[in-house]
């Protein structure tokens, strides 16, 4: 990767730093925006009746989905989560496509079949979202499997939330991968709750990364709201799947701003809480220190943000405008 | 004198089984198995064999107990360009792997928009009449024939076993493949070379002018078996290996229907709500209904877990006298 040429005085603040580019933090921020803005006409447009079926935003979790994704090369895989319009755009995916999938038309990534909780880029090495709670880490075994046995060194980070930590196919997917010494990054978003249930009452132990030593591999635990030490954590876990040395469990503490889905009244937790993480907002948090970094100014960040709005304004009009799928093309592609 | 690949020996249905494993790994370096005990041990009932020694453990993958996660493994890797053959030890055992086998693997394909292909195969014994009792006995292939997105087949034959593989294999979509624990040690003839038999395509097993039978797995050899018996008496039945539950050949089904104006379906899964229900109203719905001179007839399995009672689990799913007497009343009129 392209070392920045002042990077040694900031390399001594942040040792991410001298991996990455001031165009690579720039292009972080872009993506983290991205996210935010297309998160936001997603509400917008399901408030205005523009869309139907349910979503889950990520508002709040940008910096583990940008963070964790950077490392990557274009080959490489990722495999999301119901939770997961943040980690395709971080892979890459155009946005318009992805709206028009949310739209359910047949210009999207998945012709209108799929829908918010199964956008999938497989060109782009998006292996999907996935509807079921825990069912994409199953399936990074088999893709960390095939890298190995192609001999391709291609990486699969695997996103997941803490809820999935407590699925039997969390346990049988972490033991294969170690045993088979897979090139996969497991990165749970802990996000504080599965659903409504709070993590410290789903689990015996304080932390998702505790769980690494009962399957032999790195547990590594980040502050999920900062980019910087995100993308730390998944470069040294991608290097090491990368050099044949196994999986880590990479756990990102963070927050959704937002509820579960658009049922979610908030009934189990406080105003208070919400509010405090939202002092965290990875996106200020990144772009403060960008600029405190002497990289970025206000000016041009907001060139960022508002150009990344566009971008989404343009992606839901593309979406708006696309044809709706054929029904008598219903029965396409059940089988190949 | 024969040379090698055309010679047709007489092999055993789990030999015919290996055979194409083996045949399809020499063919296609993508192809590789994985599954609980296949490896020096195998298979729980043999039939991987020799195959760790000759293809190594990379592509003879010995795997923990872990059904759920060795399905998912299964569908990565296929998405991603390899051929997996995933063996379960007992069909019963894929249960703990529904997840993968009907919420992944099914639909990957439909859901990405077609932009996705899962070549993966599933191969697992099913059926009683082992000993094994209620969670190591089942015919659960009808719960899979429901799901669009999977296929379906039961070799009943030796012949079928290699030829239905061999073709699952090649097949770009999720083949579940049902063998049988009783037909392993069956014999028949087998061409050596590798050939395909098509998915979805039933065949006629005996040719004949009374009521056909439409059978599955090894309720084919049973029906045959009373077939010769009723020869004796006069009554001339055909009968139909059905072979593919999903996709299911319903032309040979109607064709027969048509040229004997009766019709039973014999199978070892639960009969309620089973194949039988699917192959009637198949038939009840086309052409074939102004045909019919009689009530089409199910015999399946009965509505009772498997019981480990050798005289019980007999009494559990469909013998060759009950499948005699039913054609008997059948061919009588009613």
């Amino acid at each position: 990767m392209p070392k920045n040429s002042a990077s040694e005085p900031r390399q001594n603040q942040r040792p991410a730093l001298a991996l990455l580019s001031d165009e690579d933090l720039r292009l972080c921020l872009r993506k983290m925006y991205l996210i935010r803005k297309f998160e936001e006409a997603a509400e917008a447009s399901y408030v205005r009746g523009l869309i139907h079926g349910t979503m889950h935003l990520s508002i709040g979790q940008e910096a583990s989905g940008v963070g964790a994704v950077t490392p990557l090369r274009p080959t490489d895989y990722i495999l999301s989560t119901h939770r997961g319009h943040g980690h395709c755009i971080a892979k890459g995916a155009d946005p318009k496509l992805m709206f028009a999938e949310f739209f359910g038309k047949d210009t999207g990534y998945c012709r209108g079949r799929g829908g918010s909780m199964h956008i999938a880029d497989v060109a782009g090495g998006n292996l999907g979202a996935n509807g079921i709670v825990g069912g994409g880490l199953p399936i990074a075994v088999g893709v960390g499997l095939s890298s190995k046995m192609r001999r391709s060194g291609d990486v699969c980070v695997v996103f997941f939330g803490d809820g999935a930590a407590n699925e039997g196919a969390f346990h049988e997917a972490l033991n294969l991968a170690s045993i088979w010494r897979l090139p996969i990054v497991f990165v749970c978003e802990n996000n504080q709750y599965g659903m409504s249930m709070p993590v410290a009452r789903a689990m015996a132990v304080p932390n998702v990364a505790d769980r690494a030593a009962a399957y032999g591999m790195p547990g590594v635990i980040v502050d999920g709201n900062d980019l910087l030490a995100v993308f730390e954590a998944a470069h040294e876990a991608t290097e090491r799947a990368r050099r044949g040395e196994g999986p880590t469990l990479l756990e990102c503490k963070t927050y959704r701003l937002r509820g579960h889905s658009k049922s979610d009244r908030n009934l189990y937790r406080t105003k208070e809480e919400i509010e405090e993480w939202r002092r965290r907002d990875p996106i200020v948090r990144f772009r403060e220190e960008l600029t405190s970094l002497g990289c970025l100014t206000p000016d041009a960040s907001n060139a960022i943000e508002a150009e990344a709005a566009r971008e989404i304004d343009a992606a839901v009009e593309f979406a708006r405008n696309s044809p709706q799928p054929d029904p008598a093309q219903l029965e396409q592609n059940v089988y190949a | 004198m024969p040379d090698a690949q055309t010679a047709e020996r007489e092999i055993t249905y789990a030999e015919a089984v290996r055979e194409a494993l083996s045949q399809a790994m020499e063919a296609d370096e993508r192809v590789f198995l994985l599954g609980e005990d296949i490896g020096v041990y195998g298979g729980a009932f043999g039939v991987t064999g020799d195959l760790y020694h000759r293809f190594g453990p990379e592509r003879v993958i010995d795997t923990p107990i872990s059904e759920l996660g060795i399905a998912g493994t299964a569908v990565g890797a296929a998405i991603t360009g390899m051929r997996p053959v995933l063996e379960f030890q007992f069909s019963d055992f894929i249960m703990l792997a529904m997840e993968q086998i009907v919420n992944q693997a099914a639909k990957i394909r439909f859901m990405f928009g077609g932009k996705a292909t899962v070549p993966m195969v599933v191969r697992m014994p099913g059926g009683s009449g082992t000993g094994a009792a209620a969670q190591h006995s089942q015919s659960l292939e009808a719960w899979f024939a429901h799901v669009p997105g999977l296929k379906v087949v039961q070799p009943a034959t030796p012949y079928d076993a290699k030829g239905l593989l061999l073709a699952a294999i090649d097949d770009p979509n999720p083949v579940l493949f049902f063998e049988h624990k009783l037909l392993y040690k069956t014999k028949g003839i087998v061409p050596a070379a590798p050939y395909r038999v098509p998915l979805g395509s039933a065949v006629v097993r005996r040719l004949g002018s009374a009521a056909p039978v439409v059978a599955t797995s090894i309720m084919v050899t049973r029906t045959l078996a009373a077939a010769d018996a009723l020869a004796g008496e006069g009554i001339d039945v055909e009968v139909i290996d059905l072979r593919s539950l999903r996709p299911i050949d319903k032309p040979t089904l109607i064709e027969s229907v048509q040229k004997t104006g009766r019709l039973l379906v014999v199978y070892e899964g639960v009969q309620t709500l089973g194949i039988g229900a699917e192959i009637s109203a198949i038939i009840a719905e086309s052409e074939a209904f102004d045909f019919l001179d009689a009530p089409i007839r199910r015999l399946g399995g009965r509505d009772t877990p498997l019981p480990y009672n050798p005289i019980l689990e007999k009494a559990a799913v469909p013998q060759t006298d009950d499948i005699t007497a039913i054609l008997r009343a059948l061919v009588a009129g009613g």
